[in-house]
């Protein structure tokens, strides 16, 4: 050992050390070169192509949803606001473990097994992996903080603000103004996928639909810069979007709320018209649903509910309910058979309780027919028929009116199409003609078929919608209006109101139009001894029980305006000949709805409406009230505007 | 003894055995190293102010770990070098066994075992031990024979060297495994090596790669080494990397985005930006400019780190300084490309500027040997 180690020769050990180390600085420092080269090829030569990948990293163009316009009643009141609701949006490709991931929001947000079930199929019907889906509208304000706590352990997760429908009149107004629902596939491929790419909620029903194109707005974008888990840092552009229009209605909230309070949980419909213009004043139709439900989501069971409830609270029973229109349709007839000269208002029958065909056994019954024959009306004329509502008389009448002048007349009350400009779900009714009977039976017309339709029974089926046309047809004297929902659409942000007559094309336009109606062509004195006839039913009191007008027991003794009406009590079931209609032995569904249409005032009437309560009983008892309390409400306003010298013309101002 | 000392004070390169040693001298202290060094480390300190993005608990943490560097730098450097020379075997029989240990009862994390543990005492990676055991026992070895060694002797240094190397590669952890065959090479070539024998091996080397490509490498190392060449083939998994950092360096410019303005690093898409990918922070932030003087100042540490053992009293100490050195470079270089997207990409941190305090205390404790074997007097 230390025989070698003296002759290891220092000196030159040290030259050999010192080479080598100069030897290994230059390589060194050419290496180092290398990696100088490579930092200028990127930094320098190739910097433009690194610049806008990197802001191609950063930078995402994103849409942003429009605000949906609002929907006010016709003096301005909200009936379609928007709210602001935190909601839980995720995106499936910056999250590493979905399945993690949700089983970890399940325990921060304490979130039930439906609502997990819920995220999962929302993700399944996603359409874009990277786009940020919300899967959770409204978030408490406790649910917010323990997701802030817990970020960093949910990527992909993120908390949206979202504005979110919200309609503050709930079930009240639920199938006039409709509702949103969360936009599906099906609803993108027939919508604008630019315009809509950013929404979440489409108009599904009523106005809200209708009206979608609308209400809609304009989608607007913004540059965001994300981070590399997709969350965005910052804004740095923004197109806003612009909200859809606002929409007045024909509405009027308090005459809504008086129509449901005075239904008073009864199945039925109300349908309240300006006469004047046609504008939808109220649209009521008992049971209804919360429209919220379908913002802020529903279980299953609560939808399996609504669509399996024997009392169809999803229907529209004042657009789409056809039931048969009973005695409310004798006015037609009566005006039918003046403009075909078939009656006049001098003509008089006797009315012994029951009606029979020349040569026939079967026997037609008066309402107030009974076994032993006590009933009928004695001798009526036109104006008695209308306000006793006597069968006969009219059986009577119908027998003898060619079949096809009171089909047409019929018609151009609107009855068999829907003449509603704005409501195109509304259903057209039943108006049979012996073409029809033909085709949907194979039957032929037989005078018995006239008899019946001449008390709005038979195969004849007409919506509470298409009942208030006809009363406000009936109180315009002979001036038919087609119904309509929207008044005008203004600018949400602006003053400016456009014209109400937006419409995107006529829906269910009747036929010959160019050429003048027959209901024009009849007397301004026949219309107005209807109109009086109509007074009757209401105001004509005192006289003894064969004196009476129907309804005036019920709703004309304490009636400080006058008001013109006509009741019917439409049969669902068919009463053999021979018995009586016992209200006892029948089931719920089987029992006679009541019908009441009327208008008020008599003079320069403003409102014409149709009632109806589904197997109510008498339309005199049952209905006429509930429309009584809807006109009662609303001469109240009127009379209180004209107080306040307020005109309903005056210019209508948003909030 | 007294011959040595004789011809060390004849040495142009030697200490002056005459001349009265510098105040600092004494106190083992290279003043023109530790303000090198320190310059480093502060440049780096800035950076990483930038990259862990308002997370003081981190920061703070990093100023803790190189207070403890500088610490093992003191310490190091005032040990003579004589008493490095008599445990450098023991030191490195210690760590063969720590990592055979490893192998059985190691800690595993992100799916390597590399970590002994005592529960509730410490823990520690042998394998960081061994980048200064191996060059230690390589020129514990070589001290003895003249130089350049002949073949015999090189091989046995190969096995000294191989045997830890392989150990670590299989944890696996084949930045570490890079770095301490590194260290122990680098003493061979200091140690004078024949050139051609280097050559040789490089040959023999490409012969061989197929082979290793095929039997030796795993499936992701394999990976790795096909991202290099064509990063897009896998843009979000294997690619996501390199693309995101050679994105972040090329956008920087010349001149950069601006202290703390780096959006690739913020936004969170360079992977590891305070660890192993500092450097592309740096290159986004402070651009061209930016790491090339980061670059320019570890030349300097290197060019007076070789100065100084160059300068060293011993065989012994001149090798394993120099040795030491070349680890630095060998420690940068690895990083840099890889970063940069020259290499493929292996676990090295960015000497003295990664986040993480084991390597910078083992490279501090490093400096610190440079300094002692330069300082001492002779032994």
């Amino acid at each position: 050992m230390a025989l070698e180690l003296s002759i290891k020769d220092q000196n030159q050990e040290v030259e050999l050390f010192v080479r080598r180390a100069i030897t290994m600085f230059v390589l060194v420092v050419l290496m180092l070169g290398l990696i100088a080269l490579r930092l200028l090829e990127l930094q320098l030569w190739n910097h433009d192509t690194y610049k806008s990948r990197s802001d191609d990293n950063r930078i995402r163009v994103q849409t942003l949803a429009p605000p949906r316009g609002m929907i006010y009643d016709r003096y301005g009141r909200l009936l379609a606001d928007n709210q602001n609701a935190a909601s839980l949006a995720l995106t499936v490709d910056d999250m590493d473990d979905l399945s993690a991931t949700i089983n970890l929001l399940t325990d921060v947000l304490q979130l039930s097994k439906q609502q997990r079930t819920a995220i999962y199929e929302r993700i399944e019907t996603s359409r874009r992996p990277d786009v940020a889906l919300v899967v959770i509208d409204s978030l408490s304000e406790s649910q917010v903080a323990r997701l802030a706590v817990n970020r960093h352990l949910l990527p992909g997760i993120e908390v949206v603000n979202q504005l979110v429908r919200f309609y503050p009149f709930g079930r009240v107004a639920a199938h006039a103004v409709g509702s949103v629902r969360r936009l599906t596939d099906e609803d993108l491929r027939n919508a604008d996928p630019v315009q809509y790419s950013a929404t979440t909620f489409i108009g599904k029903r009523g106005v809200e639909a209708y009206y979608e194109q609308q209400l809609h707005g304009q989608v607007g974008y913004q540059k965001v810069e994300t981070d590399a888990l997709g969350r965005v840092r910052q804004t740095l552009d923004v197109q806003s979007p612009s909200q859809g229009k606002a929409l007045r209605l024909h509405l009027d909230i308090d005459l809504q709320q008086a129509g449901v309070t005075a239904l008073d949980g009864r199945r039925g419909a109300i349908v309240a018209l300006d006469p004047r213009t046609g504008g939808v004043l109220a649209m009521v139709s008992p049971p209804a649903y919360d429209p919220n439900i379908f913002v802020s989501g529903m279980t299953e069971t609560v939808f399996a509910e609504l669509r399996s409830s024997s009392y169809v609270p999803l229907f529209n029973r004042a657009t789409n309910g056809q039931y048969a229109p009973g005695s409310t349709f004798k006015p037609i007839v009566a005006m039918a058979g003046l403009a075909y000269g078939t009656t006049t208002w001098d003509q008089v029958i006797e009315d012994r309780g029951a009606f029979q065909l020349p040569g026939q056994e079967r026997v037609y019954r008066d309402w107030a027919w009974t076994k032993d024959n006590s009933g009928g009306q004695g001798m009526v004329d036109l104006r008695r028929a209308i306000y006793r509502s006597s069968n006969v008389y009219f059986y009577d009448l119908a027998s003898r009116t060619p079949i096809k002048d009171l089909v047409s007349f019929a018609g151009e009350f609107g009855l068999g199409s829907n003449l509603a400009l704005d409501i195109p779900h509304a259903s057209a009714g039943l108006l049979p003609d012996p073409a029809w009977k033909q085709g949907a039976k194979g039957l032929p017309w037989y005078p018995g078929d006239s008899v019946n339709m001449g008390i709005g029974q038979g195969d004849l089926l007409a919506t509470p919608l298409q009942m208030a046309v006809v009363a406000a047809t009936l109180a315009n004297r002979g001036r038919r209006v087609s119904p309509r929902m929207l008044l005008e659409t203004f600018d949400s942000n602006a003053d400016s109101t456009d014209a109400a007559t937006e419409f995107s094309g006529r829906v269910g336009d009747v036929g010959g139009r160019a050429t003048q109606l027959a209901l024009e062509k009849v007397n301004a004195e026949d219309w107005e001894n209807m109109v009086q006839a109509m007074e009757d039913v209401v105001h004509r009191g005192n006289q003894g029980f064969r004196g009476n007008g129907t309804a005036w027991a019920y709703i004309g003794q304490d009636i400080d305006y006058r008001m013109a009406g006509k009741s019917g009590t439409a049969q669902v079931v068919e009463i053999s000949q021979g018995e009586e209609y016992d209200e006892e032995t029948l089931s719920e569904f089987d029992r006679k709805h009541a019908w009441f249409i009327a208008f008020a005032p008599v003079q320069n009437p403003t409102i014409a409406l149709a009632v109806l309560v589904e197997n109510g009983g008498g339309g005199s008892s049952v209905a006429a009230p509930v429309a009584r309390a809807v006109i009662d409400v609303h001469m109240a306003q009127q009379q209180a505007m004209a107080q306040h010298a307020v005109t309903s013309s005056n210019r209508f101002v948003a909030r | 003894m007294s011959n040595i000392d004789f011809q060390r004070s004849l040495s142009p390169y030697g200490a002056p055995a005459d001349s009265a040693p510098r105040w600092y001298y004494r106190l083992h202290i290279d003043p023109i190293l530790v303000v090198l060094l320190s310059v480093v480390i502060v440049y780096g300190l800035v950076v990483l102010r930038s990259a862990v993005d308002g997370n003081e608990a981190l920061f703070n943490a990093q100023l803790q770990r190189m207070g403890m560097a500088y610490m093992a730098l003191i310490v190091a450097a005032q040990i003579p070098p004589n008493f490095y020379l008599r445990m450098a075997p023991l030191i490195y029989l210690l760590g063969l066994l720590f990592l055979v240990l490893v192998l059985f009862f190691g800690v595993t994390v992100k799916g390597s075992q590399r970590w002994l543990e005592v529960p509730g005492l410490l823990r520690f990676q042998p394998s960081e031990l061994m980048k200064l055991a191996v060059p230690m026992a390589v020129a514990w070895y070589l001290q003895k024979r003249s130089l350049p060694p002949r073949l015999k002797y090189t091989l046995i240094c190969l096995v000294i060297i191989a045997v830890p190397a392989l150990l670590i590669g299989r944890q696996p952890d084949l930045g570490t495994s890079i770095l301490v065959f590194g260290a122990g090479i680098s003493v061979l070539l200091l140690a004078g090596l024949a050139w051609r024998w280097v050559l040789w091996s490089l040959v023999a080397m490409v012969a061989v790669a197929p082979l290793l490509w095929q039997f030796v490498l795993e499936g992701y190392q394999r990976q790795r080494i096909l991202t290099l060449f064509d990063p897009q083939s896998d843009p979000l998994g294997a690619g996501w990397n390199i693309i995101q950092s050679t994105t972040a360096i090329g956008s920087g410019g010349l001149f950069g985005k601006g202290l703390f303005q780096g959006s690739q690093s913020y936004l969170d898409f360079l992977p590891e930006a305070r660890t192993d990918f500092i450097v592309a922070v740096m290159g986004e932030e402070l651009g061209f400019v930016g790491i090339a003087l980061l670059l320019v100042l570890y030349l300097l540490i290197i060019a007076r780190g070789l100065w100084l053992a160059a300068q060293a009293g011993s065989t012994f100490g001149r090798l394993l300084a120099g040795a030491f050195v070349l680890t630095f470079f060998v420690y940068l270089f690895v990083n840099v490309a890889m970063v940069s997207g020259i290499l493929p990409v292996v676990g090295v941190p960015l000497p003295l500027v990664s986040y993480g305090g084991t390597s910078a205390i083992t490279l501090m404790a490093g400096f610190g040997i440079i300094m002692s074997v330069r300082t001492h007097k002779a032994w």
